[in-house]
């Protein structure tokens, strides 16, 4: 039978290659930038480096419009953030178990803006903004990010509230906690870590974000949208490099916490009192 | 006897379908009472509706002589054992069993000696520090029962908590369970569908069928004095004996009675037959069940009956309980007073049920 491979669960040759394509594939790009931020030669792309240096973090780190720009960035990724985890699991808490009229279509557009292209939401929120007389500037870029970033917040949310059974709900209230102590006490703990997770990916996501970024930012100069500049000016580019490997870095971190917050199975990690 | 739960025409109806239809029972202090039926037959949903988890659509839930009918369930004198346990995952299990204290404001030092107090009785005083998840199922179960009687509350409710337990921890829990009950003096209401298990723990049991109660009564009474078909079915097993074996039999024409079958006696056609009513068959099936053997025999009028014959140790039959083989012609035969008059069921119009909505 040919279920041979499958049963003594080993890859064929074919399978490893394929995959470790991939990955290289994927990656490949990463590792050029990574390489090339510590190159001494300013403009030019010869290979290999002719040598490397760490002069270029030095260089961008002292640079005001660099230092500027990462000061928003974190600035709008952390309000977005916080912004996502209270309205995120504020969404959870009222979709989850209840049915109402309506619910199935509430979800659908709380779900809609991860779903639909950043161009659109971000012009469908600078049309808004304008109409509402709303100047652009930090406020704006924060609602942008918080509409796609309550919605990762929501869907960690919303699957560990499916996890934690009914009954001990119940049982916190049979034990005479009223709705507050059940809360504080029983459902908090709970969900702690699925919204730390559900934050940080949000936060990663913010963090990087351009597209709605470039509808909502105005004359503000995030991160993304200074790295995305930085393309028609090619002496920078040894900067632009270094910049690039700190976002990745800002961005990859979070999400491995995240991973390691959300992996583990059945028994629901929380604060211990 | 001081009644501390009482229905008075209680009903709760999830749209069309009616869980539970006009049930109305007492229960007294101290007593061990049990619920049994079938899933569906909303013998959950009544435990729910003393919980409060549930209200009634209709009627009213009355606790310690004041009605509950609409108060939330922090605010009842009950605690519930869960089916599922529903222990904290998060907590050690001494926090589980002190939470009921501490959010009631009991202080740290004596909400922990009291709950060190109620793992003792349960036998897993050394486990204070684990999590649930490092225990096994019984355990997990006496840890429930440690969180709910801790409390001291006056009735405690039991949904079905030792139905994921294998059949020997479930039999030790069965007697430790009514041990407890006895020392402690607290109303225990115990819903399940195994009425061994009710039959064997309760002082008085309720069989709930499609929302109502069919009957009510001590273990003895139901047993042996079913009073539907249903009811004399569910408990035990029982020959159901109608129309028309009734006129084969010459008993009262129109009447429906029940039999068991271990008060039928089983003889080969040549002994002589000695109770008061006989009929004459053949053995179609044989189950042997270690302490009995079952037979089934077609009787000559077409109907069959069901045998059950206890497996004695005598010469010739060493325990094998095998005189008798399939398609051997037998008599049967029994005492009129072994059969119970069943009243009329009536044909009610829903057949759909739902149990409870949340388990």
């Amino acid at each position: 039978m040919h279920s041979d491979h499958s049963a003594n669960g080993k890859a064929s040759v074919w399978l490893k290659i394929a995959a470790w394509s991939g990955l290289i594939f994927l990656h490949f790009p990463i590792a050029i930038i990574a390489l090339y931020a510590f190159n001494t030669e300013e403009s030019a792309f010869s290979f290999p480096p002719p040598g490397l240096t760490t002069k270029w973090f030095a260089v961008a780190f002292g640079r005001a419009d660099v230092l500027e720009s990462i000061g928003l960035s974190l600035q709008v990724a952390c309000v977005a953030t916080v912004l996502a985890m209270t309205l995120g699991t504020m969404a959870s808490a009222a979709l989850y178990r209840r049915n109402f009229f309506g619910k199935e279509s509430i979800t659908l557009m709380l779900i809609l803006p991860i779903a639909l292209p950043g161009i659109i939401t971000g012009l469908a929120l600078l049309t808004a903004f304008k109409a509402l007389d709303i100047h652009p500037g930090i406020t704006t870029i924060v609602i942008g990010h918080a509409t796609f970033c309550v919605v990762i917040v929501y869907n960690n949310v919303v699957a560990r509230f499916r996890r934690i059974s009914a009954s001990l709900i119940e049982a916190s209230m049979d034990l005479g906690a009223d709705g507050w102590q059940t809360f504080r006490y029983i459902v908090l703990p709970n969900l702690g870590t699925a919204m730390l997770a559900g934050g940080m990916l949000a936060f990663a996501l913010s963090f990087d974000e351009l597209i709605v970024t470039t509808f909502t930012a105005g004359h503000e100069k995030p991160l993304p949208i200074w790295l995305l500049n930085q393309l028609t000016r090619p002496r920078d580019v040894p900067v632009t490099n270094v910049v690039a490997m700190l976002v990745m870095l800002v961005t990859t971190i979070p999400v491995f916490l995240a991973y390691l917050l959300t992996k583990g199975g059945e028994d629901v990690a929380g604060s211990g009192k | 006897m001081t009644t501390v739960v009482e229905f008075s025409s209680v009903s709760r109806h999830y749209g069309e379908v009616k869980a539970v239809d006009q049930v109305s029972l007492k229960i007294a202090e101290g007593e061990f009472f049990s619920m049994l039926g079938p899933s569906g037959s909303g013998k959950t949903t009544s435990l729910r509706m003393i919980a409060g988890f549930e209200q009634p659509s209709e009627g009213y839930v009355i606790i310690h002589g004041h009605d509950a009918t609409g108060l939330p369930p922090y605010k009842r004198d009950v605690n519930t054992v869960f089916q599922d346990y529903a222990l904290f995952p998060h907590m050690n299990v001494l926090e589980n069993i002190a939470y009921g204290l501490m959010v009631k404001g009991v202080a740290k030092k004596e909400r922990l000696s009291r709950a060190q107090e109620a793992l003792d009785m349960v036998a897993l005083g050394e486990y204070g520090l684990r999590k649930p998840a490092q225990l096994s199922g019984g355990q997990r179960q006496r840890i429930a029962l440690a969180r709910a009687l801790v409390n001291r509350p006056k009735v405690l409710l039991l949904d079905e908590p030792l139905g994921a337990l294998d059949l020997k921890l479930r039999e030790q829990m069965q007697s430790e369970l009514k041990t407890l009950q006895r020392q402690l003096g607290i109303t225990f209401i115990f819903v399940t569908h195994d009425q061994t298990e009710a039959l064997s723990m309760s002082d008085r049991v309720a069989v709930f069928n499609k929302g109502r109660i069919e009957q009510m009564g001590s273990p003895r009474d139901l047993y042996n004095k079913p009073q539907t078909a249903f009811v004399a079915e569910f408990i035990g097993s029982a020959n159901v004996i109608k129309q028309p074996l009734v006129d084969t039999l010459g008993l009262q024409s129109g009447k429906t009675f029940a039999l068991r079958p271990e008060y039928i006696d089983l003889n080969a056609v040549s002994e002589a037959v000695s109770g008061e009513l006989n009929a004459k068959g053949v053995i179609r099936d044989i189950q042997y069940q270690g302490a009995n053997t079952r037979y089934q025999v077609m009787l000559d009028s077409g109907e069959a009956l069901n045998v059950s014959c206890a497996n004695s140790f005598s010469a010739g039959n060493e325990g094998s309980g095998d005189v008798l083989t399939d398609g051997a012609e037998v008599n049967l035969s029994w005492r009129a007073d072994a059969m119970v008059e069943l009243r009329d069921v009536e044909l009610r119009g829903e057949n759909v049920n739902v149990d409870n909505a949340g388990a």
